[in-house]
């Protein structure tokens, strides 16, 4: 192919990509009135979906992120098959559909799920609670944590490693001091898609969590649940999560860019 | 016959959640009695299927289970004047066994966990109207006290059935017709007749429907003595 024409190809296909992709999301903005805006900024639903989003989703973050650097450490440094089954294992949330993670979270710590039984003699009671939303958000959210992770901790030079050994490092400190600040560009990357996953998750909540204000009830759920009354609703506390969104994806690219520059 | 290569026409029926068993089976007689007529079913919270149909999504059929939905599309000149198919009440409903040993209406209370329908959707506005109308009867607290134990407020009705069918809920409300069709896996526990609000389902044909004269022959099906004693055996009235 002529240079100009792969040229003219390349610039096509970036902007139908790029319109596509931008379009649906400028239509939340474009087509909103401003009444209709701060409407939906004084909705009854917005601010306790919002707050509960932001707790439940760093909750969830946490849990994917403090012990997910452990199992990605342990998966990047064990090459073999069982460490490679285990990362299978792990990527398997990334590719269940949320509502059969719902069904299935329901089925596993429901009343009557598996341990259903074990878990009620200790008083404990997830679905239908602030617990089970973390606990949808977690498991829909790991695998991009555990992914980028795992890929950063694979890339280190060995002979950084050895060199930090026979300086008298413990394994541990090698791991705390040395791998996670060099990968800690990666290790952002991934927590950020892992959250992001987690402040849209809403196929296994709805299932698994309910729809209650303040205690079940995220913005997605909010979303859903003002367009069954009124579009407009809907449509501005939409807009509220995608501008919240794209805030929070434009911090994490700077901070990015910044830990590469270092 | 599905090795015939004839282009089956489509007919497609917006209706209520709680339509779902009653419809399908409705939509099955309409296919024999019309075999190259395919009916698909959107099954939602008639909520849904109101702002869907105002967005523009293409139906012949839309039925309903409450009239201020379905005013909205007689409003916005999407349909003509509804006729009045069935009609439905309430139901509060138990799993088997009920492990909060609820023994009627004053006693929902006790359950640790309710779950009911969100008020933007018909049963969940039709469960608020008889929360109302029983605290006047047990005490101006009742409504404050259920829902304190409410667990969740499902999107349509079909999803509050599916929490006590799963054990989850220990006590829902639901439409009668609903707990008809789940009696093998709940109980239902009576709620006085002159507390329990009337749910009544509208239907009409869409102005913009591509196949009117089919969609006329579908709601006359729904309408008809043969269609009355199918919703009958679904728990309509």
């Amino acid at each position: 192919m002529k240079v100009r024409v792969w040229d003219a190809a390349q610039l096509g296909a970036v902007a139908v990509a790029a319109s596509f992709l931008v379009l649906p999301v400028a239509a939340l903005g474009l087509t909103l009135r401003w009444e209709d805006l701060l409407a939906g900024i004084r909705h009854p639903l917005l601010w306790p979906a919002l707050r509960l989003s932001l707790r439940t989703s760093s909750t969830s973050l946490v849990l994917v992120v403090v012990p997910g650097s452990i199992v990605a450490w342990w998966v990047a440094r064990h090459p073999g098959r069982l460490s490679r089954a285990v990362e299978t294992i792990l990527q398997l949330p990334a590719v269940v559909p949320p509502a059969a993670a719902g069904v299935g979270l329901l089925l596993a710590f429901g009343r009557r799920g598996l341990l259903g039984p074990w878990l009620e003699r200790r008083g404990i009671e997830l679905p239908f609670t602030t617990a089970a939303v973390v606990l949808a958000e977690t498991f829909v959210s790991a695998p991009f944590f555990l992914q980028a992770a795992t890929a950063a901790f694979r890339r280190i030079d060995e002979n950084l490693l050895v060199v930090a050994r026979t300086l008298g490092a413990s394994p541990f400190r090698t791991f705390l001091e040395l791998a996670i600040p060099l990968s800690a560009p990666s290790l952002v990357a991934g927590a950020a898609m892992s959250w992001a996953r987690s402040l849209g998750e809403f196929g296994a909540t709805v299932l698994f969590a309910g729809n209650l204000t303040g205690r079940t009830q995220t913005l997605p759920l909010a979303v859903y649940t003002a367009m069954e009354s009124d579009l407009r609703a809907a449509q501005a506390l939409a807009l509220i999560m995608v501008t919240f969104a794209f805030g929070l994806l434009l911090l994490l690219r700077r901070m990015i860019r910044e830990a590469e520059h270092a | 016959m599905p090795w015939a290569l004839v282009a089956a026409v489509q007919l497609t029926v917006f209706a209520a959640s709680s339509l779902r068993d009653a419809f399908q089976e409705l939509g099955r007689q309409f296919g024999q009695e019309n075999p190259a007529v395919e009916v698909a079913f959107n099954f939602a919270g008639s909520q849904e299927l109101r702002t869907q149909l105002q967005q523009g999504a293409r139906a012949d059929v839309a039925a309903f289970a409450d009239q201020p939905q379905f005013q909205a599309l007689v409003r916005d000149g999407l349909v003509g004047a509804p006729a009045i198919f069935a009609r439905n009440r309430l139901a509060l409903i138990v799993p088997r066994g009920n492990p909060a040993k609820i023994r009627e209406l004053g006693d929902l209370p006790l359950a640790h966990r309710i779950v009911v329908g969100d008020p933007s959707v018909p049963i969940g506005s039709y469960t608020l109207r008889l929360l109302d109308a029983a605290s006047a009867r047990y005490g101006a607290g009742f409504r404050k006290k259920v829902e304190d134990r409410v667990a969740s407020r499902e999107l349509n009705v079909r999803q509050v059935l599916a929490k006590v069918r799963l054990g989850e809920a220990d006590a829902a409300i639901v439409y009668r017709s609903d707990a008809l069709e789940a009696k093998a896996s709940v109980e239902t526990i009576p709620i006085p007749a002159e507390l329990n609000p009337e749910a009544t389902y509208p239907i009409a044909v869409l102005r913009s429907s591509a196949e009117p004269r089919l969609a006329e022959a579908f709601v006359h099906l729904v309408l008809s003595d043969e269609g009355r004693a199918v919703l009958a055996r679904h728990g309509f009235q």
